[in-house]
């Protein structure tokens, strides 16, 4: 099986040049970015297989010798290429605020409760047909100082590595009918509206356990076509 | 029209978008002071691994010339016969990965990368990719790194697309004590070349 990386879907990306979201301000790059050839290099990357990811690296709920407070949430979903094949045996890390939307880093300055049994941060393995599955509390909202009453929407920051260099990507993943949505510029920095929502995770009651969790499920779709797509669809 | 081609087409997903990796990422991604686990560090190359040993040194700046401190850089690199996932090649992932310190620097130590075939039959000189993710960069930005005493780099293709002038920004020099320096300047004067890939 051999991928190709087709440019146009680079479009789903926002622009690092979002100036709404002032820490972009004097981050984003002001010369043109240069169409680089995928090489080696870039076709290439690192794998994780060998990671032993145990049980307590996808339960952030049993990393301490409590449990942390905050709505337990199941967090399930595949990570699929371009045309829809499931990507298997790829690492994902994740990592988020406590309930009170606090983080457990060092600077964070938010006067939110640390959690002494929640430290926010995971890691699992894809399957053989790309699906993964956490266990978490639901993490809470907080305010930054990007504007005068600045609040980010809950979520839980997701980090892939895919097949190659070029499937690389950071994200984060929200919860569905967050008010906070219109109001957050670094969400907003995705034009494509289709594409915002693709970070939206869907509430799922199949997933939920009665008396024990909610459950919500994000697919992550990464960069990677297969080299000799099936024929499109047309007319006669 | 097969109903199996319309349902491929139909179901095509679209590419799922990057946000910022914000500014709290370390006690998961480069969680030593955290004590947790490290994923890959700047190590790339344990003892042992055969080849030229090199240390890379920088700063990351913002377009105000203040360092970054919350950048996390990762690295991957063929290794020094030009082979990427070489079998029996034990030490060696060919990853690193490093948070900035509060002084915006960081550093990678590893072992010389190979030259490497490019496109058409040309060949690159030794190089490593490099993805640079911090808060207020919400795409992951690319670029390489080079060294300053391959004569390859003369004829590298890829260099060869970026315009003269600012070819030095990929290009790391070794200092008097053998270190090389690499900084990445992420707008302004001196900006480094960031590569659509």
């Amino acid at each position: 099986m051999s991928l190709i990386y087709p440019r146009e879907s680079l479009k789903a990306h926002p622009l690092n040049a979002s100036p709404e979201y002032k820490s972009t301000l004097k981050r984003a790059p002001a010369q043109p970015l240069i169409l680089l050839p995928h090489t080696l290099s870039e076709t290439t990357g690192p794998v994780f297989g060998h990671v032993a990811v145990n049980e307590t690296d996808t339960d952030l709920t049993r990393q301490h010798a409590g449990e942390p407070l905050g709505e337990r949430i199941i967090v399930t979903g595949r990570v699929l290429d371009e045309d829809g094949r499931p990507v298997p045996h790829t690492l994902v890390e994740i990592w988020q605020a406590n309930a009170a939307g606090r983080y457990v880093h060092v600077r964070d300055q938010h006067p939110a409760p640390l959690d002494p049994n929640f430290t926010g941060a995971g890691r699992a393995l894809t399957d053989a047909q790309g699906r993964y599955r956490f266990v978490t509390v639901k993490p809470g909202a907080y305010p930054w100082r990007n504007h005068h009453n600045a609040w980010r929407p809950a979520h839980i920051h997701f980090s892939l590595f895919g097949p190659s260099f070029l499937s690389r990507v950071i994200t984060q993943m929200y919860f569905p009918g967050d008010p906070l949505f219109r109001y957050d510029p670094i969400f907003q920095s995705i034009t494509d509206e289709n594409a915002r929502n693709r970070l939206v995770s869907r509430f799922d009651i199949e997933t939920t356990e009665p008396e024990w969790a909610l459950a919500y499920q994000f697919d992550i779709v990464l960069r990677g076509r297969n080299a000799t797509p099936l024929e499109e669809p047309h007319d006669h | 029209m097969t109903t199996e081609t319309k349902l491929t087409t139909e179901t095509k997903p679209g590419l799922t978008p990057s946000q910022t990796i914000g500014p709290f990422f370390a006690y998961a991604l480069t969680p030593r002071a955290y004590g947790g686990s490290e994923l890959a560090t700047e190590q790339v190359a344990a003892e042992g691994v055969a080849g030229e040993r090199i240390r890379i040194e920088g700063t990351v700046f913002d377009g105000d010339g203040v360092p970054v401190g919350d950048a996390m850089i990762e690295t991957w690199q063929a290794d020094p016969q030009g082979r990427f996932h070489a079998a029996g090649n034990a030490g060696f992932t060919g990853f690193g990965r490093a948070e900035t310190n509060t002084e915006g620097g960081f550093f990678f130590e590893t072992v010389k990368p190979g030259a490497l075939q490019g496109a058409d039959g040309t060949q690159q000189a030794p190089h490593l990719s490099v993805s640079v993710f911090a808060r207020g960069v919400l795409v992951r930005l690319a670029t390489r790194i080079y060294f300053s005493d391959e004569p390859g780099n003369a004829s590298d293709p890829i260099l060869a697309l970026v315009p003269a002038g600012r070819r030095d920004t990929l290009i790391a020099q070794r200092g008097a004590d053998g270190v090389f320096r690499f900084d990445i300047r992420l707008q302004g004067e001196g900006e480094t070349v960031f590569f659509e890939a």
